[in-house]
Protein backbone atom coordinates (compact mmCIF):
# COMPACT_ATOMS: atom_id res chain seq x y z
CA UNK A 1 0.00 0.00 0.00
CA UNK A 2 1.48 3.35 -0.93
CA UNK A 3 1.74 6.05 1.81
CA UNK A 4 -0.83 8.26 -0.22
CA UNK A 5 -3.30 5.37 0.31
CA UNK A 6 -2.19 4.33 3.53
CA UNK A 7 -3.03 8.99 4.72
CA UNK A 8 -6.29 8.51 2.68
CA UNK A 9 -7.40 5.38 5.59
CA UNK A 10 -5.99 7.08 8.15
CA UNK A 11 -8.54 10.28 7.29
CA UNK A 12 -11.10 7.99 6.64
CA UNK A 13 -10.62 6.23 10.46
CA UNK A 14 -10.36 10.02 11.84
CA UNK A 15 -13.82 10.73 10.24
CA UNK A 16 -15.63 7.30 11.36
CA UNK A 17 -13.99 8.35 15.36
CA UNK A 18 -15.47 11.81 15.23
CA UNK A 19 -18.94 10.47 13.97
CA UNK A 20 -18.70 7.51 16.82
CA UNK A 21 -18.79 10.03 19.44
CA UNK A 22 -21.04 12.54 17.63
CA UNK A 23 -23.59 9.93 17.82
CA UNK A 24 -22.97 8.29 21.51
CA UNK A 25 -25.08 11.77 22.32
CA UNK A 26 -28.22 9.67 22.07
CA UNK A 27 -28.47 6.30 23.45
CA UNK A 28 -30.78 5.13 20.30
CA UNK A 29 -27.84 6.14 17.69
CA UNK A 30 -24.96 4.71 20.37
CA UNK A 31 -24.62 1.73 19.02
CA UNK A 32 -24.36 3.08 15.54
CA UNK A 33 -21.59 5.50 16.85
CA UNK A 34 -19.75 2.08 18.34
CA UNK A 35 -19.53 0.73 15.07
CA UNK A 36 -18.07 3.26 13.44
CA UNK A 37 -15.34 3.68 15.88
CA UNK A 38 -14.82 -0.29 15.64
CA UNK A 39 -14.55 -0.03 11.45
CA UNK A 40 -12.17 3.25 11.88
CA UNK A 41 -9.79 1.22 14.00
CA UNK A 42 -9.78 -1.75 11.96
CA UNK A 43 -9.30 0.63 8.85
CA UNK A 44 -6.53 2.11 10.71
CA UNK A 45 -4.82 -0.83 11.64
CA UNK A 46 -5.04 -2.84 9.04
CA UNK A 47 -3.45 -0.08 6.55
CA UNK A 48 -0.70 0.74 8.94
CA UNK A 49 0.31 -3.47 8.81
CA UNK A 50 0.88 -2.45 4.97
CA UNK A 51 2.64 0.09 4.96
CA UNK A 52 5.69 -0.33 3.69
CA UNK A 53 8.09 -0.01 6.54
CA UNK A 54 6.66 -2.95 8.51
CA UNK A 55 8.86 -5.49 7.51
CA UNK A 56 8.83 -8.16 10.30
CA UNK A 57 5.52 -9.50 11.26
CA UNK A 58 6.27 -12.35 13.71
CA UNK A 59 6.08 -10.33 16.99
CA UNK A 60 3.38 -8.05 15.92
CA UNK A 61 1.21 -11.85 15.51
CA UNK A 62 2.72 -12.91 19.03
CA UNK A 63 1.42 -9.52 20.90
CA UNK A 64 -1.96 -9.14 18.86
CA UNK A 65 -2.81 -12.65 20.21
CA UNK A 66 -1.98 -11.71 23.32
CA UNK A 67 -3.61 -8.53 24.00
CA UNK A 68 -6.18 -10.16 22.21
CA UNK A 69 -6.52 -13.13 24.39
CA UNK A 70 -6.22 -10.75 27.83
CA UNK A 71 -8.38 -8.20 25.86
CA UNK A 72 -11.46 -10.37 25.45
CA UNK A 73 -12.13 -11.36 28.95
CA UNK A 74 -11.24 -8.09 30.13
CA UNK A 75 -13.95 -7.01 27.78
CA UNK A 76 -16.45 -9.52 28.10
CA UNK A 77 -16.53 -11.01 31.80
CA UNK A 78 -15.91 -8.19 34.04
CA UNK A 79 -19.04 -7.59 36.11
CA UNK A 80 -20.39 -3.85 35.40
CA UNK A 81 -19.82 -3.82 39.16
CA UNK A 82 -16.63 -3.41 38.48
CA UNK A 83 -16.62 -1.24 35.76
CA UNK A 84 -14.71 1.73 37.65
CA UNK A 85 -11.48 -0.52 38.57
CA UNK A 86 -12.17 -1.55 35.14
CA UNK A 87 -11.70 1.53 33.45
CA UNK A 88 -9.34 2.94 35.83
CA UNK A 89 -7.08 0.07 34.79
CA UNK A 90 -7.23 0.22 31.00
CA UNK A 91 -6.06 3.65 30.85
CA UNK A 92 -2.79 2.08 32.27
CA UNK A 93 -2.04 0.12 28.96
CA UNK A 94 -3.15 2.98 26.39
CA UNK A 95 -0.28 4.92 28.26
CA UNK A 96 2.15 2.41 28.82
CA UNK A 97 2.45 1.67 24.87
CA UNK A 98 3.00 5.52 24.59
CA UNK A 99 5.09 5.88 27.13
CA UNK A 100 7.36 2.62 25.22
CA UNK A 101 7.19 3.85 22.23
CA UNK A 102 8.72 7.12 22.92
CA UNK A 103 11.81 5.17 24.53
CA UNK A 104 12.67 3.51 21.88
CA UNK A 105 12.00 6.43 19.41
CA UNK A 106 14.33 8.57 21.69
CA UNK A 107 17.02 5.02 22.43
CA UNK A 108 16.86 4.99 18.53
CA UNK A 109 16.91 8.75 17.39
CA UNK A 110 19.30 9.84 20.34
CA UNK A 111 21.89 11.85 18.51
CA UNK A 112 19.81 14.35 15.83
CA UNK A 113 16.75 15.22 17.50
CA UNK A 114 14.90 18.16 16.54
CA UNK A 115 14.00 20.30 19.26
CA UNK A 116 10.13 19.76 18.68
CA UNK A 117 10.34 16.78 18.48
CA UNK A 118 11.87 16.46 21.67
CA UNK A 119 9.29 18.26 23.13
CA UNK A 120 6.61 16.40 22.16
CA UNK A 121 8.31 12.94 22.41
CA UNK A 122 9.58 14.47 26.27
CA UNK A 123 5.68 14.97 27.39
CA UNK A 124 4.49 11.62 25.73
CA UNK A 125 6.93 9.78 27.92
CA UNK A 126 6.27 11.80 30.95
CA UNK A 127 2.56 12.09 30.39
CA UNK A 128 2.84 8.36 29.44
CA UNK A 129 4.46 6.71 32.31
CA UNK A 130 2.36 8.92 34.94
CA UNK A 131 -0.56 7.82 33.38
CA UNK A 132 0.55 4.25 33.14
CA UNK A 133 1.05 3.97 37.59
CA UNK A 134 -1.39 6.45 38.45
CA UNK A 135 -3.90 4.45 36.47
CA UNK A 136 -2.76 1.48 38.53
CA UNK A 137 -3.22 3.40 41.70
CA UNK A 138 -6.49 4.33 41.37
CA UNK A 139 -6.97 0.26 40.10
CA UNK A 140 -6.03 -0.57 43.42
CA UNK A 141 -8.09 1.95 45.45
CA UNK A 142 -11.21 0.91 43.39
CA UNK A 143 -10.76 -2.58 44.03
CA UNK A 144 -9.96 -2.47 47.31
CA UNK A 145 -6.09 -3.08 47.43
CA UNK A 146 -4.73 0.48 48.08
CA UNK A 147 -6.48 2.53 50.79
CA UNK A 148 -9.63 4.50 49.67
CA UNK A 149 -9.05 7.76 51.61
CA UNK A 150 -6.50 9.74 50.62
CA UNK A 151 -2.86 9.16 51.69
CA UNK A 152 -1.84 12.79 53.47
CA UNK A 153 1.11 14.18 55.05
CA UNK A 154 2.64 17.41 55.80
CA UNK A 155 4.29 19.34 52.76
CA UNK A 156 2.99 16.51 50.64
CA UNK A 157 1.77 19.21 47.67
CA UNK A 158 5.12 20.79 47.74
CA UNK A 159 7.26 17.52 47.77
CA UNK A 160 4.49 16.30 44.21
CA UNK A 161 5.21 19.26 42.46
CA UNK A 162 8.79 19.47 43.18
CA UNK A 163 9.03 16.14 41.61
CA UNK A 164 6.76 17.11 38.42
CA UNK A 165 8.50 20.01 37.95
CA UNK A 166 11.93 18.43 38.06
CA UNK A 167 10.37 15.85 35.37
CA UNK A 168 9.44 19.05 33.24
CA UNK A 169 12.78 20.54 33.54
CA UNK A 170 14.33 17.66 32.71
CA UNK A 171 12.13 17.50 29.30
CA UNK A 172 13.37 20.96 28.67
CA UNK A 173 17.05 20.02 29.21
CA UNK A 174 16.36 17.21 26.63
CA UNK A 175 15.49 19.51 24.29
CA UNK A 176 18.40 21.79 24.76
CA UNK A 177 20.52 19.01 24.26
CA UNK A 178 18.90 15.72 23.08
CA UNK A 179 22.21 13.95 23.44
CA UNK A 180 21.98 14.47 27.39
CA UNK A 181 20.66 10.38 27.38
CA UNK A 182 21.46 9.83 30.98
CA UNK A 183 18.91 12.24 31.99
CA UNK A 184 15.89 10.09 30.11
CA UNK A 185 15.96 7.54 32.96
CA UNK A 186 16.05 10.11 35.50
CA UNK A 187 12.73 11.49 33.90
CA UNK A 188 10.73 8.46 33.14
CA UNK A 189 11.77 7.44 37.32
CA UNK A 190 10.05 10.70 38.42
CA UNK A 191 6.94 10.56 35.79
CA UNK A 192 6.40 7.01 37.69
CA UNK A 193 7.24 7.84 41.12
CA UNK A 194 4.75 11.08 40.31
CA UNK A 195 1.81 8.93 38.67
CA UNK A 196 1.95 7.17 42.61
CA UNK A 197 2.16 9.89 44.99
CA UNK A 198 -0.90 11.92 42.77
CA UNK A 199 -3.20 9.96 42.91
CA UNK A 200 -2.60 8.79 46.42
CA UNK A 201 -3.53 11.66 47.40
CA UNK A 202 -7.33 11.34 46.09
CA UNK A 203 -10.15 9.62 48.00
CA UNK A 204 -13.16 7.47 46.85
CA UNK A 205 -15.24 10.52 46.41
CA UNK A 206 -13.26 12.39 43.89
CA UNK A 207 -12.09 9.33 41.66
CA UNK A 208 -14.82 10.77 38.68
CA UNK A 209 -12.23 13.70 38.00
CA UNK A 210 -9.21 11.38 38.47
CA UNK A 211 -10.63 8.75 36.47
CA UNK A 212 -11.73 11.23 33.85
CA UNK A 213 -8.05 13.22 34.00
CA UNK A 214 -6.25 10.12 33.75
CA UNK A 215 -8.38 9.34 30.26
CA UNK A 216 -6.90 12.79 29.20
CA UNK A 217 -3.65 12.33 29.68
CA UNK A 218 -3.61 8.70 28.55
CA UNK A 219 -5.37 10.76 25.03
CA UNK A 220 -2.74 13.38 25.03
CA UNK A 221 -0.06 11.28 25.43
CA UNK A 222 -0.76 9.58 22.00
CA UNK A 223 -1.25 12.83 20.45
CA UNK A 224 2.29 13.65 21.75
CA UNK A 225 3.22 10.00 20.07
CA UNK A 226 1.56 11.22 16.96
CA UNK A 227 3.53 14.43 16.85
CA UNK A 228 6.84 12.39 17.07
CA UNK A 229 5.95 10.13 14.36
CA UNK A 230 4.46 12.80 11.96
CA UNK A 231 1.07 10.41 12.10
CA UNK A 232 -2.11 12.20 11.73
CA UNK A 233 -4.36 9.92 13.03
CA UNK A 234 -2.68 9.47 16.00
CA UNK A 235 -2.53 13.13 16.56
CA UNK A 236 -6.53 13.15 16.15
CA UNK A 237 -7.50 10.04 17.81
CA UNK A 238 -5.39 11.68 20.21
CA UNK A 239 -6.40 14.87 20.42
CA UNK A 240 -10.35 13.68 20.91
CA UNK A 241 -9.65 11.40 23.60
CA UNK A 242 -7.46 14.04 25.72
CA UNK A 243 -10.45 16.62 25.26
CA UNK A 244 -13.12 14.12 26.52
CA UNK A 245 -11.31 13.64 29.46
CA UNK A 246 -10.60 16.60 30.05
CA UNK A 247 -14.27 17.87 29.74
CA UNK A 248 -15.55 14.98 31.58
CA UNK A 249 -13.12 16.03 34.50
CA UNK A 250 -14.53 19.59 34.36
CA UNK A 251 -18.04 18.53 34.04
CA UNK A 252 -17.23 16.49 37.69
CA UNK A 253 -15.14 19.27 39.54
CA UNK A 254 -18.44 21.88 38.25
CA UNK A 255 -20.74 19.08 39.94
CA UNK A 256 -18.59 19.53 43.06
CA UNK A 257 -18.47 23.16 43.02
CA UNK A 258 -14.54 22.64 43.36
CA UNK A 259 -12.03 23.67 40.88
CA UNK A 260 -9.66 21.42 39.39
CA UNK A 261 -6.84 22.40 41.76
CA UNK A 262 -9.08 22.03 44.61
CA UNK A 263 -9.67 18.39 43.65
CA UNK A 264 -5.83 17.45 42.77
CA UNK A 265 -4.44 19.43 45.85
CA UNK A 266 -6.87 19.90 48.19
CA UNK A 267 -6.87 16.16 50.50
CA UNK A 268 -10.60 16.52 50.95
CA UNK A 269 -11.69 14.63 53.67
CA UNK A 270 -8.69 14.92 55.91
CA UNK A 271 -9.07 18.91 57.56
CA UNK A 272 -12.64 18.79 57.78
CA UNK A 273 -13.28 15.94 59.85
CA UNK A 274 -12.68 17.29 63.24
CA UNK A 275 -16.04 19.76 62.64
CA UNK A 276 -18.25 16.29 62.28
CA UNK A 277 -17.15 15.21 65.73
CA UNK A 278 -18.59 18.11 67.51
CA UNK A 279 -21.71 19.18 69.17
CA UNK A 280 -23.43 16.01 71.36
CA UNK A 281 -25.45 13.70 69.36
CA UNK A 282 -29.08 14.63 67.71
CA UNK A 283 -31.70 12.70 67.80
CA UNK A 284 -33.10 10.78 64.51
CA UNK A 285 -36.22 9.06 63.56
CA UNK A 286 -35.02 5.06 62.96
CA UNK A 287 -37.72 3.43 61.03
CA UNK A 288 -38.65 -0.19 59.77
CA UNK A 289 -38.93 -1.42 56.31
CA UNK A 290 -42.38 -2.31 56.98
CA UNK A 291 -43.36 1.29 58.01
CA UNK A 292 -41.37 2.48 55.05
CA UNK A 293 -43.33 0.04 52.77
CA UNK A 294 -46.61 1.46 54.18
CA UNK A 295 -45.54 4.96 53.24
CA UNK A 296 -44.04 4.07 49.76
CA UNK A 297 -47.52 1.77 48.88
CA UNK A 298 -49.35 5.11 49.77
CA UNK A 299 -47.01 7.58 47.78
CA UNK A 300 -48.37 8.78 44.13
CA UNK A 301 -44.60 9.86 43.11
CA UNK A 302 -41.18 8.34 44.66
CA UNK A 303 -38.29 9.46 43.56
CA UNK A 304 -35.21 7.46 44.19
CA UNK A 305 -31.45 8.74 44.51
CA UNK A 306 -29.11 5.65 44.15
CA UNK A 307 -25.49 6.97 46.04
CA UNK A 308 -22.01 4.84 45.88
CA UNK A 309 -23.59 3.22 48.46
CA UNK A 310 -26.03 1.12 46.07
CA UNK A 311 -23.13 0.51 44.24
CA UNK A 312 -20.95 -1.19 46.89
CA UNK A 313 -23.89 -2.85 48.75
CA UNK A 314 -24.59 -4.10 44.66
CA UNK A 315 -28.34 -2.99 45.86
CA UNK A 316 -28.87 -2.05 41.89
CA UNK A 317 -31.23 -5.27 41.41
CA UNK A 318 -33.65 -4.91 44.55
CA UNK A 319 -33.63 -1.08 44.14
CA UNK A 320 -35.28 -2.08 40.35
CA UNK A 321 -37.93 -4.78 42.12
CA UNK A 322 -38.89 -2.25 44.22
CA UNK A 323 -39.59 0.44 41.72
CA UNK A 324 -41.44 -2.32 39.54
CA UNK A 325 -43.54 -3.37 42.19
CA UNK A 326 -44.53 0.38 42.96
CA UNK A 327 -44.96 1.01 39.45
CA UNK A 328 -46.94 -1.63 39.05
CA UNK A 329 -49.42 -0.17 41.57
CA UNK A 330 -49.73 2.87 39.66
CA UNK A 331 -47.00 5.10 41.61
CA UNK A 332 -45.02 7.32 39.36
CA UNK A 333 -41.38 6.40 39.76
CA UNK A 334 -38.16 8.29 38.63
CA UNK A 335 -34.75 7.73 39.53
CA UNK A 336 -32.49 11.15 40.21
CA UNK A 337 -28.73 11.07 38.95
CA UNK A 338 -26.22 13.45 40.72
CA UNK A 339 -23.51 13.73 37.98
CA UNK A 340 -20.75 12.59 40.79
CA UNK A 341 -22.96 9.34 42.44
CA UNK A 342 -20.58 6.70 42.70
CA UNK A 343 -16.82 6.11 41.67
CA UNK A 344 -16.74 7.72 37.98
CA UNK A 345 -18.82 9.29 35.77
CA UNK A 346 -22.33 7.81 34.39
CA UNK A 347 -21.49 5.15 37.34
CA UNK A 348 -25.51 4.98 38.60
CA UNK A 349 -26.15 4.98 35.04
CA UNK A 350 -24.51 2.06 34.38
CA UNK A 351 -25.70 0.05 37.75
CA UNK A 352 -29.46 0.67 36.69
CA UNK A 353 -29.51 -0.19 33.15
CA UNK A 354 -27.61 -3.58 34.19
CA UNK A 355 -30.63 -3.67 36.59
CA UNK A 356 -32.86 -3.59 33.77
CA UNK A 357 -34.08 0.34 34.71
CA UNK A 358 -35.30 1.82 31.36
CA UNK A 359 -33.34 5.12 30.74
CA UNK A 360 -36.59 7.18 30.48
CA UNK A 361 -37.26 6.79 34.29
CA UNK A 362 -33.53 8.38 34.94
CA UNK A 363 -33.28 12.35 35.16
CA UNK A 364 -30.49 14.79 36.25
CA UNK A 365 -29.69 16.81 38.01
CA UNK A 366 -31.23 20.07 36.17
CA UNK A 367 -34.33 18.21 35.39
CA UNK A 368 -36.16 16.65 38.81
CA UNK A 369 -34.64 19.28 41.51
CA UNK A 370 -37.95 21.41 40.17
CA UNK A 371 -39.93 17.92 41.16
CA UNK A 372 -39.50 17.26 44.68
CA UNK A 373 -41.62 20.18 45.89
CA UNK A 374 -44.23 17.95 44.79
CA UNK A 375 -42.98 14.47 45.53
CA UNK A 376 -44.39 12.87 48.20
CA UNK A 377 -41.50 10.27 49.35
CA UNK A 378 -37.81 11.24 48.26
CA UNK A 379 -35.69 7.84 48.98
CA UNK A 380 -32.08 8.02 49.07
CA UNK A 381 -30.19 5.12 48.83
CA UNK A 382 -26.26 5.14 49.90
CA UNK A 383 -26.14 8.85 48.79
CA UNK A 384 -25.19 11.58 51.82
CA UNK A 385 -22.78 14.58 50.83
CA UNK A 386 -24.79 14.89 47.28
CA UNK A 387 -27.94 15.62 49.41
CA UNK A 388 -26.90 17.61 52.23
CA UNK A 389 -28.66 20.66 52.24
CA UNK A 390 -25.81 22.96 53.64
CA UNK A 391 -24.40 22.97 50.35
CA UNK A 392 -27.00 25.44 49.90
CA UNK A 393 -27.63 27.61 52.60
CA UNK A 394 -24.30 27.11 55.35
CA UNK A 395 -21.09 28.84 53.81
CA UNK A 396 -19.40 27.35 56.46
CA UNK A 397 -19.59 24.00 54.66
CA UNK A 398 -16.59 22.50 53.05
CA UNK A 399 -18.99 21.39 50.75
CA UNK A 400 -21.05 24.83 50.04
CA UNK A 401 -22.10 26.48 46.95
CA UNK A 402 -21.59 22.20 45.29
CA UNK A 403 -24.94 21.50 43.32
CA UNK A 404 -27.16 19.05 44.96
CA UNK A 405 -30.40 17.32 44.60
CA UNK A 406 -32.98 18.62 46.93
CA UNK A 407 -34.44 15.63 48.35
CA UNK A 408 -35.08 17.75 51.94
CA UNK A 409 -37.92 19.52 49.97
CA UNK A 410 -40.12 16.09 49.14
CA UNK A 411 -43.00 15.67 51.56
CA UNK A 412 -41.00 12.21 53.15
CA UNK A 413 -37.68 11.16 53.00
CA UNK A 414 -35.95 7.59 53.50
CA UNK A 415 -32.31 7.31 54.34
CA UNK A 416 -31.17 3.86 53.86
CA UNK A 417 -27.65 4.04 55.30
CA UNK A 418 -25.69 1.59 57.05
CA UNK A 419 -24.84 3.97 60.26
CA UNK A 420 -24.89 7.56 60.97
CA UNK A 421 -21.07 7.79 60.15
CA UNK A 422 -20.50 10.88 57.76
CA UNK A 423 -20.16 10.78 54.19
CA UNK A 424 -16.62 11.05 52.21
CA UNK A 425 -16.31 14.89 52.86
CA UNK A 426 -16.89 14.11 56.78
CA UNK A 427 -19.57 16.24 57.45
CA UNK A 428 -22.77 16.19 59.74
CA UNK A 429 -25.87 15.84 57.00
CA UNK A 430 -29.10 17.92 58.95
CA UNK A 431 -31.16 15.67 56.63
CA UNK A 432 -31.07 12.94 58.76
CA UNK A 433 -32.54 15.37 61.24
CA UNK A 434 -35.14 16.72 59.81
CA UNK A 435 -38.81 15.82 61.50
CA UNK A 436 -39.90 14.24 57.53
CA UNK A 437 -36.79 12.28 57.28
CA UNK A 438 -36.71 8.57 58.23
CA UNK A 439 -33.71 6.90 58.70
CA UNK A 440 -33.63 3.06 57.17
CA UNK A 441 -30.35 1.47 59.13
CA UNK A 442 -29.07 -1.33 57.31
CA UNK A 443 -26.87 -2.68 54.31
CA UNK A 444 -28.59 -1.20 51.14
CA UNK A 445 -29.49 -4.10 49.21
CA UNK A 446 -30.44 -6.04 52.37
CA UNK A 447 -32.99 -3.15 53.40
CA UNK A 448 -34.16 -2.62 49.69
CA UNK A 449 -35.44 -6.29 49.43
CA UNK A 450 -37.01 -6.12 52.98
CA UNK A 451 -39.20 -3.29 52.18
CA UNK A 452 -39.85 -5.20 48.71
CA UNK A 453 -41.24 -7.91 50.86
CA UNK A 454 -43.23 -6.07 52.96
CA UNK A 455 -44.73 -3.63 49.68
CA UNK A 456 -45.03 -7.02 48.55
CA UNK A 457 -47.49 -8.41 51.34
CA UNK A 458 -49.64 -5.44 51.42
CA UNK A 459 -53.09 -5.58 49.93
CA UNK A 460 -53.92 -3.83 46.43
CA UNK A 461 -50.66 -4.48 44.68
CA UNK A 462 -52.53 -5.68 41.81
CA UNK A 463 -55.51 -3.29 41.10
CA UNK A 464 -53.40 -0.37 39.07
CA UNK A 465 -52.64 -2.85 36.70
CA UNK A 466 -56.11 -3.61 35.52
CA UNK B 1 10.66 19.40 9.01
CA UNK B 2 8.39 22.65 9.85
CA UNK B 3 5.69 21.76 7.84
CA UNK B 4 5.36 18.51 9.42
CA UNK B 5 5.25 20.22 12.57
CA UNK B 6 2.44 22.97 11.30
CA UNK B 7 0.27 20.15 10.10
CA UNK B 8 0.74 18.10 12.84
CA UNK B 9 0.06 20.40 15.49
CA UNK B 10 -2.97 21.96 13.54
CA UNK B 11 -4.52 18.62 13.32
CA UNK B 12 -4.34 18.46 17.46
CA UNK B 13 -5.76 21.88 17.82
CA UNK B 14 -8.32 21.05 15.30
CA UNK B 15 -9.67 17.86 16.84
CA UNK B 16 -8.98 19.28 20.28
CA UNK B 17 -11.69 21.48 19.43
CA UNK B 18 -13.94 19.02 17.49
CA UNK B 19 -13.73 16.79 20.67
CA UNK B 20 -15.31 19.43 22.90
CA UNK B 21 -17.89 20.37 20.71
CA UNK B 22 -19.16 16.98 19.81
CA UNK B 23 -18.50 15.49 23.49
CA UNK B 24 -20.40 18.03 25.37
CA UNK B 25 -23.46 16.93 23.82
CA UNK B 26 -23.21 13.62 25.32
CA UNK B 27 -25.13 13.49 28.28
CA UNK B 28 -24.39 12.03 31.74
CA UNK B 29 -26.62 9.06 31.04
CA UNK B 30 -23.89 7.63 28.50
CA UNK B 31 -20.52 9.39 30.35
CA UNK B 32 -19.43 5.99 31.21
CA UNK B 33 -19.70 4.77 27.82
CA UNK B 34 -17.79 7.70 26.59
CA UNK B 35 -15.57 7.10 28.90
CA UNK B 36 -14.56 3.54 27.77
CA UNK B 37 -14.83 4.24 23.54
CA UNK B 38 -12.51 6.91 23.87
CA UNK B 39 -10.53 5.09 26.08
CA UNK B 40 -10.64 2.65 22.96
CA UNK B 41 -9.96 5.04 20.41
CA UNK B 42 -7.06 5.94 22.33
CA UNK B 43 -5.91 2.36 21.66
CA UNK B 44 -4.62 3.78 18.95
CA UNK B 45 -1.71 3.91 20.42
CA UNK B 46 -1.31 0.43 18.29
CA UNK B 47 -1.05 2.05 15.42
CA UNK B 48 2.83 3.96 16.97
CA UNK B 49 3.20 0.13 18.33
CA UNK B 50 3.24 -1.73 15.23
CA UNK B 51 5.30 0.88 13.24
CA UNK B 52 7.88 0.47 16.11
CA UNK B 53 7.67 -3.33 16.36
CA UNK B 54 7.53 -4.17 12.86
CA UNK B 55 9.96 -2.13 11.60
CA UNK B 56 13.47 -3.72 12.56
CA UNK B 57 15.18 -1.24 14.32
CA UNK B 58 16.71 -3.63 16.55
CA UNK B 59 16.13 -5.35 19.58
CA UNK B 60 15.11 -2.63 22.11
CA UNK B 61 12.61 -1.35 19.55
CA UNK B 62 11.36 -4.60 18.54
CA UNK B 63 11.14 -5.59 22.47
CA UNK B 64 9.27 -2.48 23.48
CA UNK B 65 6.88 -2.30 20.48
CA UNK B 66 5.89 -5.86 20.84
CA UNK B 67 5.12 -4.99 24.71
CA UNK B 68 3.32 -1.69 23.16
CA UNK B 69 1.27 -3.41 20.45
CA UNK B 70 0.39 -6.42 22.99
CA UNK B 71 -0.97 -3.44 25.70
CA UNK B 72 -2.66 -1.26 23.29
CA UNK B 73 -4.35 -4.40 21.57
CA UNK B 74 -5.58 -5.31 25.20
CA UNK B 75 -7.57 -1.90 24.80
CA UNK B 76 -9.11 -1.65 21.62
CA UNK B 77 -10.31 -5.26 21.64
CA UNK B 78 -11.21 -4.72 25.72
CA UNK B 79 -12.59 -1.54 25.19
CA UNK B 80 -14.98 -2.17 22.34
CA UNK B 81 -16.42 -5.46 23.85
CA UNK B 82 -17.30 -3.68 27.12
CA UNK B 83 -18.42 -0.36 25.37
CA UNK B 84 -20.86 -2.69 23.28
CA UNK B 85 -22.05 -4.88 26.30
CA UNK B 86 -22.64 -1.58 27.96
CA UNK B 87 -24.49 0.64 25.13
CA UNK B 88 -26.37 -3.22 24.76
CA UNK B 89 -27.98 -2.62 28.31
CA UNK B 90 -29.47 1.29 28.31
CA UNK B 91 -32.98 0.33 27.48
CA UNK B 92 -35.35 2.91 26.76
CA UNK B 93 -39.05 1.22 28.15
CA UNK B 94 -40.10 -1.03 30.47
CA UNK B 95 -39.90 -4.97 29.17
CA UNK B 96 -43.21 -5.61 29.35
CA UNK B 97 -43.89 -9.69 29.36
CA UNK B 98 -47.03 -9.80 31.30
CA UNK B 99 -49.40 -7.93 28.94
CA UNK B 100 -48.75 -9.09 25.20
CA UNK B 101 -50.75 -6.32 23.60
CA UNK B 102 -49.08 -3.81 25.58
CA UNK B 103 -45.46 -4.91 24.45
CA UNK B 104 -46.71 -5.76 20.84
CA UNK B 105 -47.80 -2.08 20.79
CA UNK B 106 -44.51 -0.97 22.10
CA UNK B 107 -42.30 -2.33 19.83
CA UNK B 108 -44.44 -1.81 17.16
CA UNK B 109 -44.12 2.17 18.13
CA UNK B 110 -40.50 1.70 18.95
CA UNK B 111 -38.81 2.22 15.36
CA UNK B 112 -40.60 5.42 14.22
CA UNK B 113 -39.97 7.03 18.05
CA UNK B 114 -36.86 8.37 17.91
CA UNK B 115 -37.37 11.52 19.77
Amino acid sequence: MSDQAVSFAYLAAGILFILALKWLSHPLTARRGLLMGEIGMVLAVGSTLMKAEIVDFQWILIALFIGTAIGIPLGQFVPMTAMPQRIAFSHAFGALAAALVGTAEYALRRPEIDRFTMGALGFEVVLGFLTFTGSLIAFGKLQGIVRDKPVLFRGQNVLNLAVLATAVVLVVVLVVDPGLSVVFPVMIGLALLYGVSFVLRIGGADMPVVISLLNSLAGLSGAAMGLVLNNHVLILAGALDGSSGFLLSLIMSRAMNRSFGNVLFGGFGAETTAEGGAGPPRPVRSSSAEEAAMILSAARTVVIVPGFGMAAAQAQHKVRELADLLVRRGTDVKFAIHPVAGRMPGHMNVLLAEANVPYERLYDLEHINPEFPDTDVALVIGANDVVNPAARHDASSPIYGMPILDVDKANCVMVIKRSMRSGFAGIENELFYLDRTMMLFGDAKAMAGEIVDEVAKLPGAVTAVA
Amino acid sequence: MSDAIEVGLTIFVLATFIGFEVIRRVPGLLHTPLMSLTNSISGIALVGSLILAGAARGTLATVLGTIAVAASTINVVGGFLITDRMLRMFRRREPRPAAPSAAAADTKAEPGGAR
